[in-house]
């Protein structure tokens, strides 16, 4: 392996062997938190303007581009400005919780971490039951949504922390579902496992990711849905849907705490991300057997990118939803498609032992048209339950 | 299909984001400290006062008569007359102002002075970079301040200032002409 692939781990060892012996342990551990923490607060910062700057784009806009070269500083101009702001706790409000809302977002948040494999050797904690823990861990912030409107006693905040826990109770079910087929195939709750059991390489040296299979692709597109709606983005951003309840369980929040809440959704998204991308994607693995030489982190950051940019891409085109479409959609389309995958992962699974020159592609395509038929004839019930479109009598 | 419109809408948005950044003229913001847009001949947002002449206060258009100050919705103009007179474009002796204010940040940019004004002496503006770190005297405009030449009025509002200009000249012929006609009557009676 190349020194540059390694180069974190080799750091961390140096730096921890500085320590006593007894304290090495503890140091090791500290060393990880600090390198998570800083390079993913950068991540969050940069994310920040980023995303400014790809919607404006996208609207045919400059986005900021006044602090700084390009508006890059824009992150500190913001970060002093939130620091600075008044933090008001409403007179009527349950202080405590109103306090505490923000740290149980973020803490979890930040514990989701500890378990994702950011490149070879590189996980901060090798659980066995990993994505357990981070499903476990992941449901943490319904409760803290859930403190922060309840805590503000305002009608806005209320509301939007029942929508945040009706959305994010409904589309946690094909979160996990869409996930357990990777489980079942890699026969592993580790993500270390997963990863591993996304390493090899078919002949022409093309990794084999799940998401180069029908079940992996079906998998990957309802786990992206389903984490969207998780991290509370756009188009189902309902919970803070400012044209109708101002910011949601927001509304009461300033300063300092309103930036966590930012910071703790951030960070969601991006350890989601970083979980579709070791489920899905392959992990810190490299695309084709030939490119195994750039370091793995690299990779891990590559995917990572563009699955981001995706979330970005799909907030700059896609309108907010109904609630009521939100939830349709959620348990008459993705729950029960998320379901059907789980058998056509088994069908993958036993066409494994298939042997004759055509067996690959019949394969492939016998396990698309599984998924592809029931999401169609899904699709067209959802929309037979819409209303019918409006007719205007007059405005025509 | 399933997702054929959303599709189609993230393909509308990508080529917005390569768009933006191939051809410029997608992008339709105007930076503004840097870059503004030309002036609109029918924009209108402060009044002024209009002299004719190279000396501001000796060829201030106003007589002085009150009517805008009257008029006024918010009240932001306070007039004091002079006791000197002087001739006006036809000759005729005319009050001046010994003070006129406008206090900027009252006034509304209604335009009712401009219209009940009976000599074009007060006309609207086209400023807009007011701002100060002084409220209340750095926005109360004397008429040393509101004084702009009739020619920076015809800059501004080119074709009201013509017709202003052609009305005004075509008055001080007529009264040429009169006092040509109308020998001076016997007596001194004027």
């Amino acid at each position: 392996m190349s020194g540059a692939d390694q180069i974190f781990v080799w750091i961390g060892h140096e730096a921890a062997g500085w320590a006593p012996a007894p304290a090495q342990p503890l140091v090791s551990a500290i060393l990880a938190i600090a390198g998570i923490m800083a390079v993913f607060g950068a991540c969050f910062a940069l994310t920040t303007v980023a995303e400014r700057k790809i919607l404006g784009r996208m609207q045919n806009r400059f986005g900021p581009n006044r602090v700084g070269p390009y508006g890059l500083f824009q992150p500190l101009a913001d970060g002093v400005k939130m620091l600075t702001k008044e933090d008001i706790v409403p007179f009527s409000a349950d202080k405590t919780l109103h306090f505490l809302a923000p740290l149980v977002l973020t803490v979890p948040v930040w514990l989701a971490f500890a378990v994702l494999p950011f490149g070879r050797n590189m996980s901060a904690l090798d659980l066995d039951c990993g994505v357990l823990f981070f499903f476990a861990i992941g449901s943490a912030s319904e409760l803290a949504v859930f403190m922060a409107g309840w805590s503000s006693q305002n009608k806005y905040s209320l509301v939007g922390a029942m929508r945040a826990i009706a959305q994010m109770i409904s589309y946690e079910v094909p979160l996990v579902l869409s996930t357990v087929p990777v489980l079942m195939l890699a026969g592993s709750l580790s993500l270390n496992g997963i990863v591993a059991a996304q390493g090899s390489h078919t002949i022409g040296g093309l990794a084999r990711w799940n998401v180069f299979t029908p079940w992996g692709l079906a998998g990957l597109l309802l786990f992206l849905i389903a984490a969207t709606a998780e991290s509370n983005r756009s188009p189902f951003d309902l919970p803070e849907g400012e044209s109708e309840i101002i910011a949601g369980y927001l509304t009461e929040y300033s300063g300092f705490k309103y930036a966590l809440f930012f910071l703790g959704e951030y960070l969601g998204l991006f350890a989601v991300t970083g979980l579709a991308v070791t489920l899905f994607l392959g992990g810190w693995h490299a695309p084709f057997q030939w490119l195994e030489w750039a370091p793995s982190w690299l990779w891990f950051g590559a995917k990572f990118s563009v699955l981001i940019f995706l979330f970005i891409w799909a907030r700059a085109t896609l309108p907010r939803l109904r609630l009521d479409q939100l939830l349709n959609f959620s348990w008459r389309f993705l729950a029960p498609l998320s379901l059907i995958n789980l058998a056509v992962a088994a069908a993958w699974h036993w066409t494994g032992a298939w042997e004759s020159a055509a067996a690959a592609p019949v394969r492939w395509l016998l396990c698309a048209a599984l998924i592809a038929l029931p999401a169609h004839w899904l699709g067209r019930a959802l929309r037979g339950r819409l209303p019918p479109p409006r007719k205007y009598r007059y405005a025509e | 299909m399933n997702g054929a419109g959303i599709i189609k809408g993230l393909v509308e948005t990508a080529r917005n984001f390569a768009g933006s950044y191939h051809d410029r003229e997608r992008l339709t913001t105007v930076q503004y400290p840097e870059e503004t847009l030309p002036p609109v001949e029918n924009a209108r947002t402060l009044p002024f006062l209009v002299y004719d002449g190279g000396d501001a206060m000796a060829g201030l258009r106003c007589t002085a008569c009150m009517i805008c100050e009257k008029e006024c919705p918010p009240q932001c103009i306070y007039i004091i007359k002079d006791q000197a007179r002087k001739p006006d474009y036809m000759g005729k002796m005319q009050l001046q102002p010994k003070v006129f204010d406008i206090d900027m940040s009252v006034c509304m940019s209604c335009g009712i002075c401009v219209e009940v004004c009976p000599f074009d002496a007060i006309k609207m503006d086209q400023v807009f970079e007011l701002s100060t770190d002084d409220r209340f005297a750095g926005l109360l405009f004397d008429n040393e301040k509101l004084a702009r030449p009739n020619e920076y009025f015809r800059q501004l509002h080119k074709t009201e200032a013509s017709e202003v200009d052609a009305r005004r000249e075509e008055e001080k012929r007529k009264a040429a002409a009169k006092a040509a006609a109308k020998p001076p009557l016997p007596g001194g009676v004027k």
